[in-house]
C-alpha cells in the first residue's frame, strides 16, 4: 500500500515539502457524463511513460521532468509497449510484466467486446510522470491533449499514475 | 508526481467537456489536487491496476472506478476496496 510512510525519506521529505495545494483544481469542475456509458467513445491516458518502440524515449535529463507525450494507438500489441520512466519511486518489474497494470489496454478491450463500453478510441496518450515543474504541461500538452481527444469525438477518460 | 500530473492532464480533459476518472496512488496527493473523480487504491506505487497478470483484479478495479463516472458531486475521492472471495457486496 502507498502512504507516504511507505516511501524513501528522500521521496517521503520532497513530497511533504512539494506545494501541490498551489496546483489544485479549480472548484466545481465536472463534465457530466452525456450518454450512457456503453454508448460512450472511451480513451486512456497513462504517466507510465509508456511508449511504442519507434517512438523517442522521454527526456530524463531534464530537472523539471519532461511534459511530452506519446500517442498510442489502440491496434499495438500491448507487449510491444516500452516503459521508459525514470523515477526510482517504484519497482519497474510489475510494468516490465504486464503494461496493463498502469495502461490496460487489453482490459478496455474486453470491455468493448462485452459491451460495457461503447467503443475504444483510435489513440490513446502516455506522459511520463515526475513532472516537477508542470507550468508546460499544464498551458500547452494537457490542453494539446485534451483537445485532441475531444476532436476525436471521446466521451470518457480513464486516467492511470504508476 | 505521477499522481499530480495525472489531476492536471485529467482537468484539462474535464475542461474539453470529457468526463474522466483517475486511480490514484498517493491519497495525500490527489486529496490536495482534487481532480473530479478519483479512487485510491492500496496498492504500492508502480502497481495502479494492483498485480500484472491479474486480469481479474485488474477489472475489479477498473469496474469500481468506472462506477464513480456518474457522479457529479465534486471532488469525488472514494477507496477501493479488494473484494474477499465469497462476498456479494463488490464495491463500497
Amino acid at each position: 500500500m502507498a502512504t507516504y510512510s511507505d516511501l524513501s525519506l528522500h521521496v517521503r521529505l520532497f513530497l511533504k515539502g512539494y506545494p501541490f495545494s498551489r496546483y489544485a483544481i479549480e472548484p466545481g469542475l465536472c463534465a457530466k457524463l452525456s450518454k450512457p456509458l456503453n454508448q460512450s467513445r472511451v480513451a486512456l491516458v497513462t504517466t507510465a511513460g509508456l511508449r511504442t518502440p519507434d517512438q523517442q524515449g522521454f527526456d530524463h535529463s531534464n530537472k523539471k521532468g519532461d511534459s511530452t507525450f506519446r500517442e498510442i494507438p489502440t491496434a499495438i500489441a500491448s507487449q510491444t509497449l516500452i516503459e521508459s520512466h525514470r523515477s526510482y519511486a517504484f519497482d519497474h518489474l510489475g510494468l516490465a510484466a504486464d503494461t496493463n497494470l498502469a495502461f490496460p489496454l487489453d482490459r478496455f478491450r474486453e470491455l468493448e467486446t462485452r459491451g460495457v463500453i461503447g467503443q475504444l478510441n483510435h489513440r490513446h496518450f502516455s506522459f511520463m510522470g515526475s513532472i516537477v515543474g508542470p507550468g508546460k504541461l499544464m498551458e500547452e500538452t494537457a490542453p494539446q491533449v485534451a483537445r485532441m481527444l475531444r476532436e476525436d469525438g471521446v466521451d470518457v477518460a480513464f486516467l492511470t499514475p504508476v | 508526481m505521477c499522481n499530480q500530473t495525472v489531476c492536471l492532464v485529467q482537468a484539462a480533459l474535464e475542461r474539453e467537456g470529457i468526463t474522466t476518472v483517475s486511480i490514484s496512488l498517493l491519497r495525500e496527493v490527489t486529496a490536495q489536487l482534487k481532480p473530479p473523480r478519483a479512487m485510491w487504491v492500496p496498492f504500492p506505487m508502480g502497481f495502479p491496476l494492483g498485480e500484472p497478470n491479474n486480469p481479474d483484479l485488474q477489472h475489479q478495479i477498473i469496474a469500481a472506478a468506472l462506477r464513480l463516472l456518474e457522479r457529479n458531486d465534486v471532488p469525488v475521492l472514494e477507496n477501493f476496496k479488494v473484494i474477499e472471495p465469497g462476498t456479494t457486496n463488490l464495491h463500497e
